[in-house]
């Protein structure tokens, strides 16, 4: 090709230019802060606009958290070290408060040498869950899971551990029940699973644990369900709850979904009347109205209400949120399962509910999510939750006055609880999704 | 603070009797009837006096960094735990809200409430609870910055006025407003904590609710100088502890242990010298009837003969609970005004101990 024009181009270039640097606009940072913060004079004016916000909200905020003052012992001596250090008109957080009331923040009233206990039963909890949530580790860690609640239990409240350990033990012989009975008929050996452990609780557990009492009275000091606060009180409620509510609202879901009239019409007016009142008005029928009715003297533990309240109310939203898993799995997934001869149990855990759940992630630890901010309103019916001890904590004369410095200390602990379970269904969904594929 | 939240009940009790409690009153009247029967023994029982407290007021009630509440209601539950056990520790303090506190009492849940609340007439009748007596004499002021210029809370026509929403100190304001024809904008507040920093930021002019907490605020300022306090008082709150109605011997020993303190202010006795005068009869028939050294007074309510020793050794005499929790040594700095003694111009007074 080029032999044919030789002679009609004076000249040709036979070797590459060198090659040269692109040009400034082009390259690097500053190619990047065109395209992306200047690309037309609409989005120039608009990038003024925020960095002007910006630099607004850093230099009024940004004072006063660098120059916070964490060693004091009250709000007086938190102005006199600033005005000794920084001046009178300086602005400086005080987080003192903070340090001061660290410990009754996270565990509210909770005796001061037993502090260990709530951290150990919060480790229990992450290696009772890791199972469940990460399928690489071993799967015989999954006794572990079951043993968690009941060390949980033991821990938190103490007292006597044998109650604990015979109430677990109710359980095993519903399993044993299950086990010998399965092979000879599925529908007894479900309902002696049931009957056998509430038989077991009524008429044995009592005088067992009298009998261990006697013989071994081994157990932690009792603590008082008024004596948690703070964040103890918060993390409390917000796992008790979310664990409960998740397999009561997976089978209100599928009550509501039930050919049978009784079960469908029960969970669709249960779902529909827990959703449809507030949560704080749970919260006072459980402190208020349920007073009125129980006899006198009755000692029903407020926490254990609050929990309850809370985990129906949960357990409403999630059951709508698998709802909307089960509807949107095709038809066909579900004549598949008859057609294999799958009863109804089988095919829902083998072939419905594994794809139903897995849609229904995001929506499912969204409702979580939402639930633990919503322990925060225990605080109307006067537990110590951090919001109720914040106020608490304003109440003393040392503290009276103080304001943002404990709301944004409460911010971010639950700012960390609620975006690292945002991230864990972030990565659930991840996974599922590249095994989908 | 303590005022606001005082008042804050005349209109949710409506409210509760009206809507919610509906079928549970005739239930609520009987479970009462039943728990009240013989407080004192259940308590005895019990070993310790539950007495419900606010979940936090400065001065009245607050726990300290340990849990340990301290304040003027929670020295209350203590002198009548110490009447009853000899011990001031022997309470169990149960923390209520505005809106927990009166059904709390009525289901029996606690024996006394000492909680910052006003006296009124249908609390005491239709709600069937009965007012001990009054261990603080409140009312609602305002709280004006000095820069303003204005003295007299008639000058406030056309003022901003920060107002917790929901109490009676709206109720106050709006007729005192009307009763002197003037206006003024409401700017609803939801607590006293964000009243503080809505005063502050200057979103309103004027700052109400009862005195002693516009003195508690004012004492957390950075310059309390530059604030000042109106002298009208436009509204009456007695505040005073509270038992379930129908058990009187319970009432008379909440009742009496509030007179002790109040008649040992009068007499001189002292947490110091109390266990001196108590110890062998004194010269004063009174202080020796009251300490229990002459007279069988404690066993006509049901307690030992030292009971009102106890219940003065515990904190000490009115006046003292008065000045350690919230008189004028202390950041709230509240002067004694109504709540002197008789003897020197206030409204505090016991009948005699015979």
């Amino acid at each position: 090709m080029s032999d044919t024009h030789a002679q009609t181009v004076s000249y040709v270039r036979d070797t590459m230019l060198p090659q040269q640097a692109p040009p400034l606009t082009e390259v690097g940072v500053i190619k990047w802060i065109r395209e992306n913060l200047f690309p037309t004079p609409l989005n120039a004016i608009l990038t003024f606009l925020s960095l002007f916000v910006v630099y607004w909200v850093v230099s009024h905020i940004g004072p006063w958290l660098f120059n916070g003052i964490w060693n004091a012992d009250s709000l007086s001596e938190c102005r006199e070290i600033r005005n000794a250090t920084l001046g009178p008109d300086a602005s400086a957080a005080c987080f003192a408060v903070i340090t001061e009331r660290w410990p009754q923040l996270i565990f509210g009233f909770y005796p001061s040498d037993a502090y260990w206990r709530p951290v150990v039963a919060l480790m229990v909890f992450f290696v009772g869950i890791s199972p469940v949530l990460f399928d690489k580790l071993p799967r015989k860690m999954l006794i572990g899971t079951l043993a968690a609640p009941f060390l949980m239990y033991m821990l938190l409240w103490g007292g006597s551990i044998w109650g604990p350990v015979v109430i677990g033990l109710g359980f095993v012989v519903g399993l044993v029940g299950f086990k010998y009975l399965a092979p000879i008929n599925s529908l007894l050996a479900t309902l002696s699973a049931i009957i056998l452990p509430i038989l077991f609780w009524l008429v044995l557990a009592g005088p067992i644990i009298g009998v261990l009492n006697a013989i071994a009275p081994i157990g932690f000091e009792f603590i008082q369900s008024k004596d948690f606060g703070g964040f103890t009180l918060s993390v409390v409620i917000g796992i008790a709850a979310i664990i409960l509510s998740l397999p009561l609202g997976i089978l209100l879901a599928l009550g509501r979904q039930s050919d049978l009239p009784i079960i469908k019409y029960s969970a669709v007016v249960f779902i529909e009347v827990i959703r449809g009142v507030p949560l704080i008005v749970w919260l006072f029928t459980a402190s208020l109205l349920l007073n009125y009715f129980l006899p006198p003297g009755t000692n029903f533990d407020l926490m254990l209400r609050v929990i309850i309240m809370v985990t129906l109310f949960s357990a409403a939203y999630i059951a709508e949120v698998v709802r909307g898993g089960l509807a949107a799995l095709p038809k066909g997934q579900y004549e598949a399962a008859d057609a294999l001869g799958l009863d109804y149990w089988k095919s829902m855990q083998l072939i419905i509910l594994p794809q139903a759940l897995k849609i229904s992630i995001p929506g499912i630890v969204n409702t979580f999510i939402g639930l633990f901010k919503d322990t925060t309103l225990v605080v109307f019916i006067g537990l110590f939750d951090p919001i109720g001890l914040a106020g608490a904590i304003r109440a003393s004369t040392e503290w009276n006055g103080i304001y943002w410095e404990l709301f944004l200390f409460i911010g971010v602990m639950f700012f960390i609880f609620c975006f690292s379970m945002g991230r864990y269904s972030l990565y659930l969904e991840k996974k599922l999704q590249r095994e989908h594929r | 603070m303590a005022v606001s939240e005082s008042e804050m009940e005349t209109q949710e009790e409506v409210k509760m009797n009206k809507t919610v409690f509906f079928g549970g009153l005739a239930i609520a009247g009987l479970a009462a009837g039943v728990a009240s029967a013989a407080t004192l023994d259940d308590v005895k029982a019990r070993g310790s006096l539950n007495c419900g407290v606010t979940t936090g007021l400065v001065g009245f009630a607050a726990p300290d960094a340990n849990g340990v509440w301290a304040g003027f209601d929670v020295d209350m539950c203590r002198a009548v735990a110490a009447a009853i056990f000899g011990d001031p520790t022997a309470v169990e303090f149960v923390p209520t809200t505005g809106q927990t506190r009166f059904t709390a009492l009525a289901s029996g849940e606690i024996d006394l409430l000492a909680r910052n609340t006003t006296w009124t007439f249908s609390r005491d009748t239709d709600l069937k609870f009965d007012f001990v007596g009054v261990n603080y004499y409140d009312g609602q002021g305002f709280m004006v910055p000095k820069a303003l210029g204005v003295t007299s809370a008639k000058d406030l026509d056309g003022a901003t006025i920060c107002i917790q929403t929901g109490t009676t100190t709206e109720l106050n304001l709006a007729d005192f407003f009307r009763t002197n024809n003037i206006s003024y904008e409401p700017v609803p507040i939801e607590t006293n904590a964000e009243a503080q920093q809505q005063y502050l930021a200057g979103a309103c002019d004027v700052f109400t609710t009862d005195a002693s907490g516009l003195a508690a605020t004012r004492a957390t300022f950075e310059v309390p100088g530059d604030h000042v306090l109106l002298p009208e008082i436009i509204s009456k709150e007695p505040l005073g502890p509270l038992v379930r109605h129908g058990d009187n011997e319970w009432g008379d020993i909440a009742m009496w242990t509030l007179n002790a303190l109040v008649a040992a202010e009068e007499l001189g006795v002292t947490s110091t010298n109390v266990a001196e005068l108590g110890a062998a009869a004194t010269d004063n028939p009174e202080v020796n009837r009251l300490l229990g050294t002459e007279g069988e007074l404690g066993a006509m309510i049901g307690l030992s003969a030292d009971w009102a020793k106890n219940a003065i050794a515990a904190g000490g005499n009115y006046g003292e609970l008065f000045e350690r929790n919230i008189g004028e040594n202390t950041p709230i700095g509240l002067a004694r005004g109504l709540n002197a003694m008789w003897t020197e111009g206030g409204l505090v007074y016991s009948p005699p101990f015979r």
